[in-house]
Parts: C-alpha cells; sequence; structure tokens
C-alpha cells in the first residue's frame, strides 16, 4: 500500500545552515506521526515544507505516491493545524469552517450541511454563529481542527497546537486528538517539542535533533532501546555518567566513571571495547530503592548513598541520592507504595539497577 | 488624601480644558455669532441667516463646495488605492532593516514643510520643467507642455500630502495581523485575491477607516495645495473662505462657509463610519 506521506532525502538550507538534512520518512495511511524535538532542530521546517510555504533544497515530497512539489500551498491536498491556531478572528465559527469550502466553489446549501456535520463530530454542535473569542481554549482547538477535516485532506499536519493550552487542558485534548484521529480516520503529522504528547498519541515518532531523525520508531522503542545518546537523554528523564570502558563481552561492558564508580551497562550493539569513553544513561525510574543492602543484591549495580533532597510531586516524587563514594548525585524515582513515606532528608538509602537498564553509548557522538 | 488626589486630577485635567475652551469652542461659538449676522448697513447688524442663503443661491458657491467634496473623497479613495499595497509591503512582506528603511521613506518628505514640497512638484511639472524637458528631449512631443494647474495636479499634491496619514494606521492594523491567519489563508485553499478580501482587508478595516477620515479632513481642509497647484477651473472651497475673509472683509458670509464646511466633513465622515459599521471609537482608539 502506498503511503500517505513520504518524504525522500528532504534537505532543507537556509544560507549556511542546514535546518533538514536529508531526512526520508514514510507516513502510512491512517496513522499518528510525531516527530519530536528541540526547538531549531529543523521539526518546523519539514512541516512548512510539507504544507507548501518552503522549497526544499532537494528531496522529494510524495503525498499518495504523488509528488507534490509543484502544487501551490493553496492546492495542495494537505491543511495544517497552526500553532496559535490561526482561526479567522473577522469571521464567526461557521465562516471559519466553511472557508475552505467556499474557495472550492461548494453550493451554500452544501457548507451548511457539511458544516454542521463536522460541528456535530467535533461534539459543538450548533455553535455556527458564535465569534471566535466566545470559545475556549479546548474549543477553539477543536474549532480548528474541524476547519481542516471539512475539507478531507489526505495528510493533517499540527504544529504544537497544544503549546498554548494550560496543563490541565493540555493533557484532556491529547486523548481527545487521539480519538478524533481515529474518528476522522485521517493520517495525522504533528510535531512537538513535548514528550509526552508525542509518546502518548503516535503510532510512530521521530525524534529529530540538528536537522536530522535521530531514531524512528513506536513511544515503547524510544524509550526502552534508545539508538543514540540524544535519544536516551531527550526522550523521558536520565542519570548520565561518562567514563572509560574498564572490560567488554559481549553485551555487557563495565565502565568506570572519573569519580570511582565502577558501572556495568548493555552496550545494546553499539560495539564498545576496552579503552573507548563511553556514556551511561540509567531512568530514575529503573533504579530500585531499598532501606537496606538485601533488597537490591540481585542488581548488577548497588550504590549506596543518602537522601540529599526529597522532590515530592504525588505520583512523581523523586529523590536525590548523593553517592557515598564519589558524592554525585543520582536522580531517583520514588515508589508510592508507602514503603517509603517516612524517608526524610539525611537517611541512608540503597539504590541498584540491572545492567539492562544502563544503557552506553560511545562518548563521541554526544 | 481624596482631596489631594483630586487637585491632582483638576491641575491634570486643566490644560486640556483650557485648549478645548480657548482654542476650540470659543472661537467656534464666536464664528457661529459671526456667522448669523447680518449686515443691513454700515456698522448694523441684525440676526438671520442670510449668509447661509446667499450660499445656497450662488451657483459658484454650491458647485465649488459640492466639488471640493467629491475630489476629497476621491483623493481619498487613490491614496487608499496607492496606501494599501505599499502599506502591506512594508508590513508583512520587508522584513528588519528593509521594513525600517521603507518606513522612513515614507516619512522623509514630511520633514521639510508642505510649502517646499508642494513647490517641488511644480519644478517637476510647470511648462519648462523637468517632465517637460524631458518629453522634449525624447522627442515624444514637439514644444513645451504646462502640466500644472488642472486638477491632476491638484490630485497628485493631494495624495502625496496626505499619503503618510494613509501609510502608518496601515501599517499598524496590517502589523497586528497574524502571519499564520494569512497563512492559513492559503492552506485551506485561498490564493492571494480570496485571502485579501475575507481575510486582509476585514482586519485591516478599522486603519483604512481611520486613515481614510484623516485624509479626508485634510483634503477637505487643505488649502496650499489647491491653491499652488490647481488652475482657475479647480477652485477649492477653503480659498474661497480665504478670499471672503481676507480679500473681501466680508466676515460674516466666510464665517458661514466655515461652519458649512465643518457640517460637510462631519457629515461624510458620520456616512463612512455608518457604510463601514465602524465606531469612532474602535478607529481611533
Amino acid at each position: 500500500m502506498t503511503p500517505d506521506l513520504e518524504c525522500v532525502n528532504l534537505t532543507k538550507t537556509f544560507d549556511t545552515t542546514k535546518a533538514v538534512d536529508d531526512v526520508s520518512f514514510q507516513v502510512p495511511a491512517g496513522s499518528f506521526f510525531s516527530i519530536l524535538g528541540p526547538s531549531g532542530c529543523g521539526k518546523t521546517t519539514i512541516m512548512r515544507m510539507i504544507a507548501g510555504f518552503l522549497d526544499p533544497t532537494s528531496g522529494d515530497i510524495q503525498i499518495k505516491g504523488k509528488s507534490v512539489l509543484d502544487i501551490a500551498p493553496n492546492k495542495r491536498p494537505v491543511n495544517m493545524v497552526f500553532q496559535h491556531l490561526a482561526l479567522f478572528p473577522m469571521m464567526n465559527i461557521g465562516d471559519n469552517i466553511g472557508y475552505g469550502l467556499r474557495r472550492a466553489g461548494a453550493s451554500k446549501t452544501e457548507i451548511a450541511i457539511k458544516v454542521d456535520e463536522v460541528l456535530e463530530r467535533i461534539g459543538l454542535p450548533g455553535i455556527a454563529a458564535r465569534k471566535v473569542d466566545q470559545l475556549s481554549g479546548g474549543q477553539k482547538q477543536r474549532v480548528a481542527i474541524a476547519r481542516c477535516m471539512v475539507l478531507e485532506p489526505d495528510v493533517l499536519l499540527l504544529d504544537e497546537p497544544l503549546g498554548a493550552l494550560d496543563l490541565k487542558l493540555r493533557e484532556h485534548m491529547k486523548i481527545e486528538l487521539k480519538s478524533l484521529q481515529s474518528a476522522f480516520d485521517t493520517t495525522f503529522v504533528y510535531i512537538t517539542h513535548d514528550q509526552s504528547e508525542a509518546l502518548v498519541m503516535s503510532d510512530q515518532v521521530a525524534v529529530m535533533n540538528e536537522g536530522r531523525f535521530e531514531q524512528l520508531g513506536t513511544a515503547r522503542e524510544l524509550y526502552y532501546d534508545p539508538k543514540t545518546p540524544f535519544v536516551a537523554g531527550f526522550v523521558g528523564d536520565s542519570n548520565r555518567w561518562s567514563g572509560t570502558v574498564d572490560a567488554a563481552s559481549g553485551d555487557e561492558v563495565r565502565i568506570k566513571t572519573a569519580s570511582g564508580v565502577s558501572l556495568t551497562g548493555s552496550t545494546s550493539g553499539t560495539g564498545l571495547s576496552k579503552g573507548d569513553q563511553a556514556q551511561v544513561f540509567v531512568r530514575p525510574e529503573a533504579i530500585r530503592v531499598a532501606l537496606d543492602t538485601d533488597g537490591i543484591s540481585a542488581f548488577e549495580n548497588r550504590i549506596a548513598g543518602t537522601v540529599s533532597s526529597l522532590l515530592f510531586n504525588g505520583a512523581n516524587s523523586r529523590v536525590l541520592v548523593r553517592d557515598d563514594a564519589s558524592g554525585g548525585e543520582i536522580d531517583v524515582a520514588l515508589p508510592q507504595s508507602g514503603e517509603f513515606a517516612a524517608l526524610t532528608k539525611g537517611a541512608p538509602l540503597h539504590i541498584g539497577w540491572n545492567a539492562g537498564q544502563a544503557t552506553c553509548f560511545a562518548a563521541g557522538d554526544k | 488624601m481624596r482631596a489631594e488626589t483630586r487637585l491632582g486630577f483638576f491641575l491634570l485635567l486643566t490644560p486640556l480644558l483650557l485648549w478645548l475652551t480657548l482654542l476650540i469652542i470659543i472661537p467656534h461659538i464666536d464664528m457661529f455669532l459671526i456667522s448669523i449676522r447680518e449686515r443691513v448697513a454700515v456698522r448694523t447688524y441684525e440676526t438671520g441667516f442670510a449668509n447661509y442663503l446667499t450660499f445656497f443661491t450662488e451657483p459658484l458657491y454650491l458647485v465649488t463646495f459640492m466639488r471640493t467634496a467629491l475630489m476629497s473623497v476621491l483623493a481619498t479613495v487613490m491614496t487608499l488605492i496607492i496606501a494599501f499595497p505599499v502599506s502591506y509591503y512594508i508590513a508583512k512582506i520587508a522584513k528588519g532593516r528593509l521594513q525600517s528603511a521603507l518606513f522612513l521613506l515614507c516619512l522623509v518628505p514630511f520633514w521639510v514643510s508642505e510649502l517646499v514640497r508642494t513647490f517641488g512638484w511644480m519644478i517637476l511639472l510647470r511648462e519648462t520643467g523637468i517632465f517637460s524637458n524631458l518629453l522634449q528631449f525624447i522627442g515624444i512631443v514637439d514644444g513645451p507642455v504646462e502640466m500644472l494647474y488642472n486638477d491632476t495636479a491638484m490630485m497628485v499634491g493631494l495624495i502625496y500630502t496626505s499619503m503618510l496619514f494613509m501609510v502608518v494606521p496601515l501599517v499598524t492594523t496590517l502589523e497586528s495581523l497574524d502571519d499564520s491567519v494569512i497563512e492559513a489563508g492559503y492552506d485551506l485553499g485561498g490564493n492571494a485575491i480570496t485571502v485579501t478580501r475575507e481575510i486582509v482587508i476585514p482586519h485591516a478595516t478599522p486603519g483604512i477607516v481611520s486613515g481614510c477620515i484623516v485624509v479626508f479632513m485634510l483634503s477637505l481642509g487643505n488649502y496650499l495645495t489647491p491653491t499652488m497647484l490647481g488652475g482657475k477651473e479647480s477652485l477649492w472651497f477653503t480659498e474661497l473662505i480665504y478670499s471672503q475673509f481676507i480679500v473681501r472683509f466680508n466676515w460674516e458670509l466666510g464665517a458661514a462657509f466655515g461652519f458649512l464646511l465643518l457640517g460637510l466633513s462631519s457629515f461624510i465622515v458620520w456616512i463612512a463610519l455608518r457604510l463601514t459599521g465602524q465606531t469612532l471609537e474602535k478607529t481611533m482608539g
């Protein structure tokens, strides 16, 4: 089956900087694809090239197997939900949604029927006569999507549309966007710098950095099996050590850090050998906490430390543990099972993790 | 404490009140009193509307009055047509230093007095002027061409004089239009014409209306440009007022003309606001 959207060796150069550097990907029909990256990584440039507002320096963009490079933005079968939604403040909601249909030359009755239909689908029937500024943030969001979906585009582009919403509403809209996507059964391409948005909603996520795709995979793959140090550091939180490889056997390596801590980790096929400089990433939530050494005896990595601070944040509470031997601080997720409720600053704590949870990369590639 | 704030409030208000009463209200009341004064004999006056009646019975006054109004409307419309693309380019297409440079270029002519600027046009357009000589040099015409002292020259002068007062409000309102709203207009299938008609112009309406009001009033009340560039045929209503006051010492009729002009400009502005569905607060605030 032809993918809905395919980018082939897409490159965009501004003056001397490469904003997008040889990016290729396919988005299968009906899927939710996200591009996740820090600001300035080139994700908006990709989006604008797909929408037609920028011409690629080289490479091709295909929609349903046909190149769209020669097609102007107003003729492309893609529509875009803008970062600040860009609803037309001079029109009411009905005219906003009907705008594209009017451009396509639909008749007045047809427009009225379709506008009512799409308002019904986004769960806001009967608001066609309202003004844009009479809607709440979440309603505007849905209207912006409806305004595009009424045109039945092959691909819907979403440029960080949740950025302007407050946290509670953003959490709610994540779920809603996903269900709107399956309701409309349209391919969504979503760009964001917020990893939780990308991980929760997407079928596939591409992590982008400095104009290149670092890794493309499902949310699970990115989280559990990062292929580059950037992905390991960007997706989820990580504790990070750097040191020298002391011993390597198969997938398992021993790394000695500058402060003298010895850690065991897995290379996940990146091929580290003795003497190499390496980085180790361990997720706070992959670390087991125990009050005595017995609780962590099964793990390859064991550290005895003291609590240097408690960061209470409900279910996401953390504890910073100071390693007694090296003095380094380790970020550890605190289980909320009640066992550690009495933990105070300065209390001794034992922490440990499996070699498999510590991902190692050669230090050269950042 | 409260007495002090009230004192401060009145002190701050005083310049405004002085300005309003001394420079606007009192002169207008006096003007009105003069305008309803009829001279029946030397130094004897009666109250009545004879001056206003003179205006309506003398065709020259009435024709000049209507002509001035129509030409001012025309000058306003043409200024808008020329200024809109210029403003759009400055506000939306030019970026960074080019943007400020272009805006400055619109401002630069206003650093010299209106008299000098109008004289600049005379140098260009007169019989022995630059354009006339250039046309003869190229060989398009045989003899000198007089381009001054007609309606076209006057119109050119009026538009040139009021350009800035249209560009400034337009640039300000157009700058406040989010680029992504224009992009969304294109993204959803619009072309340059429909985006301009449905998105840019509705957004810019307050700026268009306030620019038009200012330009219209400046044109209607302009004295210098019609006098210098317009010919004998292109009589402007302000010239009539001037001649009543200064040349003929008929202050009574001059004052009546002044009031009629005030009424006319207020009426046309009111019509324009009604037609565009704008209010004065919305366009000036």
